[in-house]
């Protein structure tokens, strides 16, 4: 049981949360993420740690609501209990000084980006982070970002905020403008794969953080399995980061999507109960 | 008293006189009651094994020679008093046959419904021996077990004088379980630490219901408990804490019996289609997570038409879970002939009664799929035997340019694991074998590294819940036997010399 410490709201589906796990908050490191649980009957779900605060012993996790699980994590408030967490899990990000590095990332993906951008910049690099997102309401973490990047670049789909075009608008202009050693990025599968697609144009090395469906989170069950470089890899133990340009993007679309059928049906069950559609 | 002082005892000598060897002998062997085919190939939850009654289960006893000699002991990995406790059914003390069941296995109800037998106790039972059926003893103990849970008065193993000595276990399942059940006899302050929500390991996550009721897991975790064992959930040894924490925080010694890790696919094409999933992830699902309740939060597809890969117990718990959540046609496809599989033969006499089909001789070489990604089909090679492999089974040749291609529409591969990564990957020094399993002394069950033990699945491999039990019980002896024979100082020192435990995965 795990305490739920401060919640806000980065926008109506996006939700902040600051929760106790001293332990956690002490090994953890930047790539790192943690299993969650809400309920008895809850869906183990990963989720990347975002931040973490070695003093109060509190981790923070950025949810957006997408499925059951995370809309049942983001309906908690301050004071509650999420069943259960394990973690630190995963492998950590490897830093060091690259020289150049573009974190480039999409909606809620920032959150995780985060400690990535900050570890980077301590080790001495030149940082400058791309931050996507449809509209301006769902740019998240601006100006956590900001403090720790060299330079902030931020897109929004309709213009509504920073400048008019995607992720790799902006990351396609800082590659023609000067030498980049490295490109994070995470987000959502389909820009990240585009992310990939132009960085291997410009033949920059590129690292992807995936959030593919896992189960016990701990290399016991296979269910996060993507093709890397034509190997099977298991996000849990050999992920979540792995050489962008290596990645099977395609099928990882295709088995993000394997439950949607069953989903939909759950999320409408689960909206049919709490009234939402009355 | 030894096992000669107790078989000399009056009551049990009375017993032996009071019925000749050879009327023992000529009994036939008790029948397990077992839920109708039919009825239990579509319910979740229900036990197929019924358990025997107390008529049954004296008379059984019976049957046992209560031999000077009793080889059945042998057999066992864990050292049960067999003829002690079968002669305490015998007379009707089934309180009795309980407490000697514990003395020497941390999880009778349910070795008596997991452990294979035939190849341990009951293949060294004389009547085995006299070319006749062996007494039933894996019945006997689930008796008696199930007898003690039954009537609420539960029996709490003597637990000596705390040493003030604590000593961590990593993972929860029957190695960890059993080595922390000797350990807390002995007086040590043990706390478990597992990295799921659940306690219990594979008991809970991979065995199913309809073999292993989780209820009864529980009330053999709770025992331990009584006696003093602290268990931690959400807890990943080398990640959570790591075991230089341990250390600080005073732990003297650290079981490592983290067990299974990462399961294994064939490499063949189409193998990450939508619907092709492991064993573990299919199991876990169903088992741990509850998926195909509708409470649960945790989805499974439910397959009509699914096969699952593979000969062994695991293939077996895949395809008749399959079979009671819907499917029409639940296949096994197995590379080899029925002959060669490594299920149980129990487990596979209950498939087939359950309308399971067996595809022996089909080995997998392709996975279709639809434009959705979901699999459609597969591609069998058919397959002959041919001459003996490195494990004694005939192996699988190809039939040139003879294949089959069936419906599908989930498959389950179970062709084996390979162990859990986590801990070799965060213990500096540890060495492990080039498949990854931990090295370990054979005798005592130490690691390179002093103070750790390993054993169980992160030393073997796969193997059996038995196997991994007798691991523990081997480690909590060879532990103490360092903190008290003094020779070697305490923290641990290296005991004898290091030989590597038979590791090999074997091929499915």
């Amino acid at each position: 049981m795990n305490k739920i410490v401060s919640k806000e709201y980065f926008s109506a589906n996006v939700v902040k949360f600051e929760v106790e796990a001293p332990l956690i908050a002490k090994s953890r490191k930047a790539g790192h993420f943690v299993m969650v649980k809400v309920g008895e009957k809850g869906e183990r779900i990963p989720l990347t740690i975002a931040d973490a605060d070695l003093q109060k012993g509190t981790i923070t996790l950025v949810v957006q609501k997408m499925g059951v699980s995370s809309s049942k994590l983001c309906a908690l408030n301050e004071g509650d209990f999420i069943t259960d967490m394990v973690g630190p899990l995963g492998k950590a990000t490897h830093i060091e000084n690259f020289g150049t590095v573009i974190c480039a990332c999409g909606g809620v993906g920032t959150a995780p980006m985060l400690p990535i951008v900050a570890a980077l910049k301590k080790a001495g690099n030149k940082v400058i982070s791309v931050i996507a997102a449809r509209n301006k309401d769902l740019i998240i973490l601006e100006d956590h970002m900001r403090q720790y990047s060299d330079e902030l670049i931020v897109m929004t789909d309709d213009g509504s905020y920073g400048t008019k075009g995607l992720v790799t608008n902006g990351v396609e202009a800082v590659i023609n403008r000067e030498k980049v050693n490295l490109c994070v990025t995470i987000g959502p599968a389909i820009m990240m794969k585009f992310v990939s697609l132009l960085t291997k144009k410009y033949e920059v090395p590129t690292l992807a953080s995936l959030n593919t469906i896992m189960v016990d989170g701990t290399g016991m069950c296979g269910a996060c399995r993507v093709s890397v470089g034509g190997k099977t890899k298991f996000v849990c133990v050999d992920g979540p980061e792995f050489d962008a340009h290596l990645v099977d993007f395609d099928e990882m679309l295709m088995r993000l999507g394997g439950y949607k059928d069953i989903e939909r049906e759950e999320m409408e069950k689960m909206q049919c109960a709490s009234g939402v559609n009355k | 008293m030894n096992i000669t002082e107790e078989r000399a005892q009056e009551w049990r000598a009375d017993l032996r006189s009071a019925i000749k060897a050879k009327d023992r002998t000529n009994m036939p062997r008790v029948h397990m009651p077992e839920l109708d085919a039919e009825y239990r190939s579509h319910t979740r939850l229900e036990e197929v094994n019924l358990g025997l009654t107390a008529e049954m289960a004296m008379e059984e006893a019976k049957r046992c020679l209560d031999c000077a000699n009793p080889t059945c002991m042998e057999g066992c990995p864990v050292g049960i008093y067999i003829p002690k406790f079968v002669k305490q059914i015998e007379i009707g003390d089934f309180q009795g046959a309980a407490k000697t069941l514990k003395q020497t296995s941390a999880l009778p109800a349910v070795c008596g419904r997991v452990c294979p037998q035939e190849k341990q106790c009951d293949a060294q039972c004389i009547h085995t021996k006299m070319k006749k059926d062996a007494v039933a003893i894996g019945h006997l103990e689930r008796f008696a077990a199930d007898f003690e849970r039954e009537s609420g008065i539960i029996s709490i193993p003597e637990v000596a004088a705390p040493n003030g000595l604590k000593i961590a276990v990593v993972g929860s399942g029957p190695a960890g379980l059993s080595f922390a059940g000797d350990m807390a006899k002995l007086g040590y302050d043990v706390t478990v630490y597992e990295a799921l929500h659940e306690i219990g390991g594979v008991l809970k996550y991979g065995i199913p219901e309809f073999r292993l009721p989780n209820a009864i897991v529980d009330v053999e975790i709770e025992n331990l408990r009584s006696m003093g064992v602290k268990f931690f959930n959400n807890c990943v040894i080398g990640r959570t804490i790591t075991i230089e924490d341990l250390k600080e925080e005073g732990f003297k010694g650290v079981f490592v019996a983290s067990g299974a890790g990462l399961p294994r696919f064939m490499n063949i094409k189409g193998e990450n289609l939508v619907g092709v999933m492991s064993s573990n992830e299919y199991l876990t699902r169903v088992n741990l997570m509850d998926a195909a309740n509708p409470e649960s939060d945790t989805p499974v597809f439910l397959g009509k038409k699914v096969a699952i890969i593979g000969g062994g117990n695991t293939a077996m718990d895949s395809v008749r879970t399959a079979r009671r959540l819907g499917a029409e046609r639940a296949i096994i496809a197995y590379r080899r002939s029925e002959e060669e599989m490594p299920a149980r033969l129990e487990e596979v006499k209950h498939a087939k009664e359950e309308g399971i089909e067996f595809m022996t001789l089909r080995n997998p070489i392709e996975f279709i799929g639809n434009e959705q990604g979901r699999v459609t089909h597969m591609i069998l090679q058919v397959m002959e035997l041919g001459e003996p492999d490195a494990s004694g089974r005939r192996s699988p040749v190809e039939v040139p340019g003879k294949t089959e291609t069936i419906e599908v529409d989930e498959v389950v591969v179970s062709v084996g694991v390979s162990p859990n990564p986590l801990i070799p990957q965060s213990v500096i020094g540890l060495q492990v074998t080039k498949w990854g399993t931990i090295v370990v002394n054979n005798d005592t069950m130490q690691t390179d590294i002093p103070m750790i033990f390993a054993g169980g699945d992160i030393v073997r491999g796969g193997a059996t819940v038995i196997l991994a039990m007798g691991d523990g019980r081997k480690a909590a002896k060879s532990m103490d036997d360092a903190r008290s024979s003094r020779t070697a100082t305490w923290p641990l020192a290296p005991l004898g010399s290091r030989q590597i435990m038979g590791t090999r995965m074997r091929p499915w």
